[in-house]
């Protein structure tokens, strides 16, 4: 959910909005890393890409439906930096542009939703990933877990930013167990589609899941093929990791 | 790609308004904004105040009435929210209506939806009024770092076309019978996603690719600058001073 304004009183939205401005400074260093030049227009697409994947609701429970918060999906794909930068220039557009999410809780929500989701749902992928024996499934398996975490993880976190700054007078207790649970359901369906987005780019183009560029294999030079075919000939193209099979 | 370049968001005019420079309606909407959320919520004329005088930058800037009313439609799900606040809030319990309501949780309420309407007034008229591609230029006066106004220009530019295509998808999955239900069925969505990834991705190589051969080399060059006069940042202040005249009356009256 994107906070609005008036939701957390003006100091504490202050501190997080300078919180935020520190988290996406990193993100920028960081994201050079990742991508160099091709920063810009690949974060960019990106970024549209998360946008149009956050129109899609799914139903949750009877009648109520959440949307992707996109952020463990952007990190697994395109680097945990790059996946910040995303979110953020995504939030930014949003409260800007489409008022959805107040101006002055901007930081909230880039807290919220893409520092806190990418910080948990990548470093629990990571994690995962060493533990695991490194096959495509277990890929899948830990985008499926590393997701139905972050969710809930996030939602706490707006619940520790409602204790110290929250305007209204519901008791801390009651806006957890509201948030956390309904955010437990949103992270299934999250999960759900975090794991198989992933798992299905990584049958295609295995080399664009950037939490997975250890499982890619570099390609062999088979030469030599029966029948006097063109044995000399090198292999074609740019690498396009062989064995890609959709 | 045969997106317009006008957006939908933005009403074309030529008032005052539009005139200002991006970068100052930028500051003057954000201190707003800040003001509105710092003031007290038992005073509410001072809400009354605030919004007489979004009222006036709307006049001012000729956006229709309509357009502003149906874009107010995105705070739907926590104006929900703040209904639920007198039901479910702490403290003494006042009888409204035969109901018992929480006093504090109608103060929450009050508090959530005035602030939160404001809010989202005055981020639809910086819309209205601001094409967001000169809006960009501003964010980038305000020494956002370069890189982040690039990934948000790129968003911009082709959030429409990623949009289309997802809806393409979707139309695709609907003539072939497909209704989403429950959650078993987030499957076939997430390889609609995944299809969604890889098209935007490679839409993105290429993209660099163009501007590689076009001499892009990191930076964006700048077509025209948006320098703002002493003036406009004057008149932007009119705003904000005057909130803050509201903001102090507010404090005062305590």
């Amino acid at each position: 959910m994107h906070v609005p304004d008036g939701f957390i009183d003006a100091p504490v939205s202050i501190a997080a909005g300078a919180v935020a401005v520190a988290g996406v400074a990193v993100a920028l260093r960081g994201a050079r890393r990742e991508l160099d030049d091709r920063t810009a227009p690949l974060a960019g697409l990106t970024a549209a890409f998360v946008f149009a994947a956050q129109m899609l609701n799914f139903p949750v429970a009877s009648g109520t439906s959440g949307h992707l918060l996109g952020g463990t999906l952007a990190a697994i794909l395109v680097g945990p930096y790059t996946g910040v930068l995303c979110v953020s220039v995504v939030l930014l557009m949003q409260a800007l542009l489409f008022a959805d999410g107040g101006l002055t809780a901007l930081g909230v929500n880039v807290i919220t939703m893409a520092l806190a989701t990418v910080l948990v749902g990548y470093g629990l992928f990571r994690l995962l990933l060493r533990v695991l024996p490194k096959t495509r499934a277990s890929v899948g398996g830990a985008s499926f877990v590393a997701a139905v975490v972050s969710v809930p993880c996030s939602a706490a976190v707006f619940t520790l930013i409602y204790a110290i700054g929250g305007t209204t007078d519901v008791s801390v207790g009651k806006v957890a167990a509201a948030m956390i649970g309904v955010h437990v359901l949103i992270g299934l369906g999250e999960a759900l589609i975090t794991a198989v987005t992933v798992s299905s780019v990584l049958a295609v183009r295995p080399d664009l899941v950037y939490g997975a560029r250890k499982l890619i294999k570099p390609l062999e030079l088979r030469t030599g093929a029966p029948g006097g075919g063109p044995a000399d000939r090198p292999a074609e193209g740019p690498a396009r990791p062989s064995g890609a099979s959709a | 790609m045969g997106a317009g370049h006008a957006h939908r968001l933005y009403v074309a005019g030529d008032s005052p308004v539009h005139r200002l420079a991006p970068q100052c309606k930028l500051v003057a909407v954000l201190a707003f904004v800040l003001l509105v959320v710092a003031t007290p919520r038992e005073r509410i004329w001072a809400f009354g105040a605030y919004a007489l005088l979004l009222g006036a930058v709307a006049v001012g800037a000729r956006v229709p009435l309509g357009l502003v009313l149906r874009r107010i439609v995105i705070e739907v799900p926590f104006v929900a929210f703040a209904f639920l606040m007198p039901f479910v809030a702490n403290g003494d319990k006042v009888a409204v209506l035969g109901l018992r309501l929480s006093e504090s949780g109608l103060w929450g309420a009050w508090n959530i939806l005035a602030k939160g309407t404001l809010g989202v007034i005055a981020s639809i008229l910086l819309a209205a009024t601001t094409e967001p591609r000169v809006l960009l230029l501003g964010i980038e006066r305000l020494r956002m770092p370069q890189l982040i106004t690039q990934i948000a220009t790129f968003m911009l530019r082709y959030g429409d076309v990623v949009t289309a295509e997802f809806a393409r998808m979707r139309v695709a999955r609907a003539s072939r019978g497909f209704e989403p239900r429950d959650l078993r069925d987030a499957g076939v969505l997430a390889k609609s996603v995944g299809a969604l990834f890889l098209r935007s991705y490679e839409r993105g190589e290429r993209v660099h690719l163009a501007m590689v051969s076009r001499g892009y080399d990191g930076r964006m060059p700048v077509l025209h600058d948006v320098g703002a006069s002493a003036a406009q940042w004057s008149l932007a202040a009119a705003l904000p001073l005057a909130a803050a005249a509201v903001t102090l009356a507010a404090w005062m009256a305590a």
